[in-house]
């Protein structure tokens, strides 16, 4: 009977106030690191970003397509040598349409960067980083196969997930979610 | 980030689909945003042709001079004492397929090998078998139901699935959960490292022909499996932890269950130690087997318990803490060798480790609610409907639309019992996720499985494969 009595709003009014204005406000300029990469790249933009209940920050840095190995290169020889993810995202009514977010870790000094950049729908090809990580391979593959960028410079650029006579790239936001019939049931078209 | 829309650009966009698909100028509101869903006509969006050709496509195993990455994670040392002669040609090389349904891939893995004699010289991870486009589904499902989707994925971990799907929810939402909440969660997600580190040593020890080490480990995971199943109802799958706190308390008497819990867990690895770490087959058949160095950990993105085993210390509960995991005390155990023995001796530190953080959870326990009171996240308790309209609205909008989370990108991770397991999360407002995409941990440890296993003994790859642990739920999503 506890929950039934405690004035749901008020405790949300609280909890509100302190989450936004204690850890959003605070700590917004990039570490050292991230900032010497950015002086290095002034096309470049950052935007530090705050765990969920936590202090714990990473550093999101948005990078035209023209420096995207060049930037990921300088950024592994910096200290972010731990490759960790990239993935795709189809921004569907935006332009440029298609984000390949790369993740990587600096392990020594504690620090995550997300690198992104965009690419329009109708060139939608990023320079491979297999060159500077080994490990963007698979995710590369996954990349083309979901989203349908274009990675050249990949050694093997196949379907990975999806068999290789599909057609379309499914994590597209225009490509239908689909189903499957079901036989037999009550009121089916398919019938 | 992704407010710099060019209207222009956009426009042509639209135009290129819409006129492939159905050529008519005035398109009305309510067919447009049903387009955006449902439409999609087989060949429209392959107007640009790809460099993805080959006959076989992913199945083929490419010439060596063709394959960068591969020849990249050749020259791995392995001690053994199979000496292979230099001057075999192609000819006596055979390629042979380990899988989909070999038993000790765990699932539907399938390696195709390159094999020299008994020696292995190449291999190529091939996945997908197990690909049920769970990161679409989610795209259809609101941040209540997500959970539901996302703990299905790993299914030896759901509640670290859970957890980081919920943690980039709310950091999307600028939300803080009470502190029960936050040490519930530790509390489940370290005995979930438990439950997945014992079947994780029962299934190697099959592997490599420990039989009844199997049926040890099933059995104790089977005494946390029933605590997952009082707490939440289910034995896997739980859909317990949510954006927003998790789905109920904890049952009564629940210190007494972790107890008693915890003692038979470690009276189990006590009797696996004496079972396997003396043993003179199983020390064959790990030490200097599978060996992964540090740099390629780094390289292939593998982190967890084989990266550590290899000799780096990196944890992300305590170099990147979350749910507060950092003010309760443990260590990181690393190997030295990189190996699969020191794969088993990490992971069976892990499982102490963790039972030393439940412990002190237990203890320290917080009292307080259990989910966060936000009204827009939390439905209101169902009395509370009769006497407030502003509950009752809550509770119409939360079960009609669903959690609206505000526009932005989020990426979070957690240790899972494979490494680091993240979510990254795209919301254009709304009560659905425009985009979730899973950094796998074993999709990453798959991926390495070539710089293991190259130029070692077939024997060995049995064994490799069992210590990398990896879930193929988890792999193909």
């Amino acid at each position: 009977m506890a929950d039934i009595d405690r004035d749901l709003g008020a405790a949300s009014a609280q909890v509100a106030a302190r989450t936004h204005a204690d850890r959003r406000g605070t700590d917004t300029s990039p570490p050292a690191s991230v900032e010497a990469l950015l002086r290095e790249y002034p096309d470049a933009s950052a935007e530090v970003r705050h765990y969920a209940s936590s202090d714990v920050t990473y550093t999101a840095v948005t990078v035209p397509v023209d420096d995207w190995v060049g930037f990921a290169e300088t950024a592994r020889d910096a200290g972010f040598d731990t490759f960790i993810d990239m993935a795709a995202v189809d921004h569907y009514r935006d332009a440029p349409r298609f984000e390949v977010a790369l993740n990587l870790l600096d392990t020594a000094a504690t620090e995550r960067i997300v690198i992104s950049t965009r690419v329009p729908y109708d060139d939608p090809t990023v320079p491979s980083l297999t060159g500077v990580f080994a490990g963007a391979n698979f995710y590369e593959r996954e990349a083309y196969d979901l989203i349908g960028v274009d990675f050249p410079g990949h050694p093997d650029l196949t379907r990975i997930l999806l068999p290789d006579d599909w057609d379309g790239h499914p994590l597209r936001k225009d490509f239908d979610v689909g189903a499957v019939p079901v036989e037999f049931k009550a009121g089916s078209k398919d019938l | 980030m992704t407010d710099t829309t060019n209207t222009e650009t956009l426009a042509d966009d639209a135009d290129a689909v819409e006129g492939a698909i159905t050529g008519e100028p005035e398109v009305s509101v309510a067919d447009e945003r049903r387009r955006i869903h449902d439409v999609w006509v087989s060949g429209t969006e392959e107007r640009f042709p790809f460099s993805a050709a080959t006959d076989e496509g992913a199945q083929e195993l490419l010439p060596r001079d063709r394959e960068p990455a591969l020849a990249q994670q050749e020259g791995i040392l392995v001690d053994d004492d199979y000496v292979v002669d230099p001057e075999v040609v192609e000819d006596e090389r055979q390629i042979i397929n380990m899988g989909p349904q070999h038993p000790s891939t765990h699932g539907v893995l399938r390696l195709q090998m390159e094999l020299e004699g008994e020696t292995v010289r190449r291999v190529k991870p091939i996945i997908g078998y197990l690909h049920t486009g769970m990161e679409k589904t989610a795209e259809t499902l609101n941040y209540a139901q997500g959970s539901t989707n996302v703990t299905r994925m790993d299914y030896l971990a759901p509640f670290h699935n859970e957890l980081a799907f919920s943690l980039a929810t709310e950091q999307l939402l600028g939300l803080d959960v009470p502190p029960r909440a936050d040490a519930i969660r530790v509390l489940m997600t370290e005995l979930n490292r438990i439950s997945s580190h014992l079947l994780w040593a029962a299934t190697m020890g099959m592997d490599i022909g420990a039989l009844s080490m199997m049926i040890y480990g099933w059995r104790e995971r089977e005494v946390c499996l029933d605590f997952f199943e009082k707490t939440t109802g289910l034995r896997m799958n739980h859909n317990y932890i949510r954006p927003g706190g998790v789905a109920a308390d904890l049952p009564d008497g629940w210190e007494d269950d972790v107890a008693a819990l915890l003692v038979t867990v470690e009276t189990g690895i006590a009797e696996y130690e004496e079972l396997l770490n003396e043993n003179p087959i199983f020390l064959d058949r790990t030490m200097g087997v599978g060996v992964i160095l540090p740099e390629e950990c780094k390289q292939f993105g593998v982190t967890g318990p084989i990266a550590r085993a290899s000799g780096l210390s990196w944890d992300l509960r305590t170099a990147m803490p979350y749910c507060g995991i950092d003010q309760y005390e443990f260590d990181v155990p690393t190997g030295l060798h990189g190996d699969v023995h020191d794969r088993y001796l990490v992971r069976m530190e892990e499982i102490r480790q963790s039972i030393r953080i439940v412990r002190q959870v237990v203890e320290r326990m917080p009292a307080g609610d259990y989910r966060s009171p936000d009204p827009k996240v939390t439905p209101p308790p169902r009395m509370r409907i009769e006497e407030s309209m502003e509950a009752l609205i809550h509770h119409f909008k939360l079960f009609t639309e669903g959690i609206v989370v505000p526009a932005g990108t989020a990426y979070q991770s957690v240790e899972g019992p494979r490494g680091e397991l993240g979510c990254y999360l795209v919301s254009k407002g709304g009560a659905r996720p425009w985009r979730m995409h899973w950094r796998a941990p074993s999709f990453a440890t798959v991926q390495a499985l070539p710089a293991m296993m190259t130029d070692s003994l077939v024997a060995d790859v049995v064994a490799a494969l069992a210590s990398a642990d990896p879930v193929l739920g988890d792999v193909d999503r």
